[in-house]
């Protein structure tokens, strides 16, 4: 055995969360991981015959009704199903991660009370799972963008990257947070129900964005404007930056409002960028947390 | 000198127990101080492993051995004192952790190797191995779920062993499959000591422990009750065991005017190495010593079956015949017993010194050496046995 071989040491005390050793930790355990989001695939389609297509065939499903719904109908908003897809698979990957990430360490109880290993790895294999699904389910709605004869616009599409990467890290931080916390308060996962579908409907995905602000710029309450107040759920400028590069037309042509929040791309980046930061410093913060109790998990469970 | 590869330093484990263990928000918000008691599962426990090493951690259940291991593993924390490894390490608390039904047997067995820190690499590398050792080579492409529980019980040791730590932690996971693989996995075990691999092994199988490994820890309550020898610490439990089936049980005691210095077993062949064969002759010595004048010692001995703890054999100085007159020093008394034909098995000795007039106990030690016996190999090669011939009218 080599002289210089690493020493663990193992005392009372949870030793800081030290990021850039931590990270390190996790990536070397990084087979682990994938080995961990490739059983979840493969166990989530075991013995089904289309497999890993039943994972498309929902938004392809999802497009067809409403484009057929939107034409009989002959509602206004125009290209609504892109509109709608846009921040719905956002909305996914974030809820998806959270109520499976939340639930990841008491699931793999017997793990976590016989294997030593990173415990983020759990939570991390439940983004991982819900990222292979959002990936799938862009591609569909990527070629249906065209298809529909809607088509890109080149400025907007530059916020896409941004706006994922902020929905990751805010994901992120969210479920390391909420795994821990769950693992002595059972509860979480179930308020997290409720409050996944209050959040839903408060994150402008299914309805218009500029039909919000509009209605809560016109009436300030006690002389705040509440569209700012709005604002404050990281997830509308994130599900708003999805939809303005992939929707990307703030006014359709031949309608009487815009769909969405007539705000400037620059304002729509800064903003981004401003969450991306705060996301960054939750992640820090929750990171730590769950660093703090995990060394307690085996105990808990 | 050889580097500590495991240093456990004053380690003591406190377990919160709940009567009922706020598992909610409500009941937390409720119930203003929740009823927990303490237990303490490892009190102020500290010895060390050397690198190349094999440690036994042995005790009853209950009493810390698998909370140490997980402390070692680092799945738990200590309470208190601190755990220098040093190393790569593997702890194979459970075989095949992480295995799904679902998957087929190649798929577990990356899983799984991944969790004990195999590479892909280093399990692609060791694949055909694992295959092998488990002897399930037709299976492999199967779901685990058709898989029997003997043979899942083979796959998970199967990774477990081809797992190449330099430090490796194993808890009661020998106690698997039939002989034949149990054989193969000691087999090993004795692999990974040749190699020069550290090993801590937590078992309830003493003779394991007196087979294989170079020292043995014992606990009891959580505290280190004995440290040492394999053959000391397996005794001491031995006696604790002893202990509990008879409240009366001492394993020495007396006045101790006369002592036993040492005991020895010899063979006819003189020497003491191994196991005795059955029928075959052998001799107790006892040395004897005194510290003050003894009037009339007297010196017996008992032979109880290890399995059964019935007496088989005694024998008493006083009862031959011998009467030790008055001295002050040392004594040699040999027993030589001319056959001994007991099946198979363990028995243990007890030795006794004591007044020959008033029975009173100079010192007695009970059950405390073992003599294993053993059946003679059958003969199965062709030998020359010599036939006589005859024949009769009739």
């Amino acid at each position: 055995m080599a002289a210089d071989a690493e020493v663990a040491v193992r005392t009372s005390e949870a030793s800081r969360l030290r990021i850039a050793a931590r990270v390190r930790d996790v990536a070397s355990r990084r087979e682990t991981l994938l080995n961990l989001v490739r059983k979840e695939l493969k166990v989530k389609y075991a013995q089904s015959v289309l497999g890993a297509i039943w994972s498309l065939l929902n938004p392809i499903v999802f497009l067809a009704v409403f484009s057929f719904v939107m034409r009989i109908t002959n509602n206004q908003f125009r290209d609504y199903p892109v509109y709608l897809l846009s921040g719905l698979l956002a909305w996914n990957l974030c809820s998806v991660s959270l109520t499976t990430g939340a639930r990841s360490v008491i699931d793999n109880g017997n793990l976590v009370k016989k294997v030593a290993f990173p415990r983020e790895i759990l939570p991390l294999s439940a983004i991982g799972v819900a990222l292979v699904d959002f990936v799938l389910q862009s591609a569909v709605l990527f070629l249906f963008i065209p298809a529909s004869g809607h088509g890109f616009s080149l400025p907007e599409l530059a916020v896409y990257p941004l706006a994922l990467v902020t929905l990751i890290v805010f994901t992120t931080a969210m479920t390391l947070w909420l795994a821990a916390l769950n693992v002595r308060y059972r509860d979480i996962q179930h308020l997290l129900n409720i409050g996944l579908l209050v959040w839903f409907w408060f994150t402008p995905i299914v309805y218009s964005g500029y039909l919000v602000k509009d209605v809560l710029t016109r009436h300030p309450v006690l002389g705040v404007n509440l569209w700012n107040v709005f604002l404050v759920n990281p997830l509308t400028p994130i599900v708003m930056g999805f939809q303005r590069a992939l929707y990307a037309v703030v006014r359709p042509v031949g309608s009487t409002k815009p769909v969405l929040p007539d705000v400037s791309l620059p304002w729509l980046a800064g903003v981004l960028a401003l969450v991306l930061v705060a996301s960054l410093a939750f992640l820090r913060l929750t990171w730590g947390t769950f660093f703090r109790l995990s060394g307690d998990f085996a105990e808990e469970l | 000198m050889t580097a500590a590869a495991i240093e456990v330093d004053d380690v003591s484990k406190k377990f919160r127990l709940f009567r009922e263990r706020p598992t909610s928000l409500k009941q937390r918000l409720l119930s203003v101080r929740s009823r927990a008691e303490d237990f303490w599962a490892l009190r102020d426990v500290s010895f060390d492993v050397l690198e190349g090493t094999s440690l036994g951690l042995i005790g009853q259940n209950g009493s810390g051995k698998t909370t140490l291991l997980k402390i070692v593993a680092g799945i738990l924390r200590p309470t208190s004192g601190v755990v220098r490894q040093r190393g790569r390490m593997a702890a194979l608390l459970e075989l095949g952790a992480g295995f799904h039904p679902e998957l087929t047997g190649r798929e577990n067995v990356y899983l799984n190797a991944s969790f004990l820190g195999l590479s892909r690499r280093e399990t692609d590398r060791a694949y055909d191995a694992i295959v092998e050792f488990a002897e399930l080579e037709e299976f492999m492409d199967n779901q685990v779920k058709f898989f029997s529980s003997g043979m899942l019980v083979r796959l998970g040791f199967a990774v477990a062993v081809h797992v190449e730590p330099e430090v490796l932690l194993i808890d009661e996971v020998l106690a698997v499959g039939d002989e034949a693989f149990q054989a193969k996995c000691l087999e090993r075990i004795r692999r990974f000591q040749r190699e020069g691999r550290t090993i801590v092994l937590v078992t309830h199988a003493l003779d394991t422990v007196r087979a294989i490994c170079d020292r043995a820890v014992m606990l009891h309550h959580g505290r280190v009750h004995a440290l040492g020898s394999p053959d000391d610490v397996v005794r001491e439990m031995r006696y604790l065991l002893l202990g509990q089936v008879d409240q009366g049980f001492v394993p020495e005691e007396g006045t101790r005017e006369a002592e036993i210095e040492a005991v020895d077993l010899r063979y006819a062949n003189g020497s003491a190495e191994g196991p005795l064969l059955r029928d075959d002759p052998f001799t107790i010595q006892v040395d004897v010593r005194t510290n003050e004048p003894v009037e009339d010692l007297d010196v017996d001995f008992e032979i109880l079956d290890g399995a059964t703890n019935h007496p088989v054999l005694d024998a008493r100085a006083s009862r031959a015949g011998i009467a030790i007159g008055r001295f002050d020093g040392k004594k040699r008394v040999r027993f030589h017993v001319s056959s001994f034909p007991y099946t198979a098995g363990k028995y243990w000795i007890t030795i006794g010194l004591s007044s020959r007039e008033t029975g009173r106990l100079y010192h007695v030690q009970t059950q405390r050496y073992l003599l294993e016996v053993i059946e003679v190999p059958r003969v199965q090669e062709r030998v020359d046995v010599p036939v006589t011939i005859e024949v009769e009218d009739l």
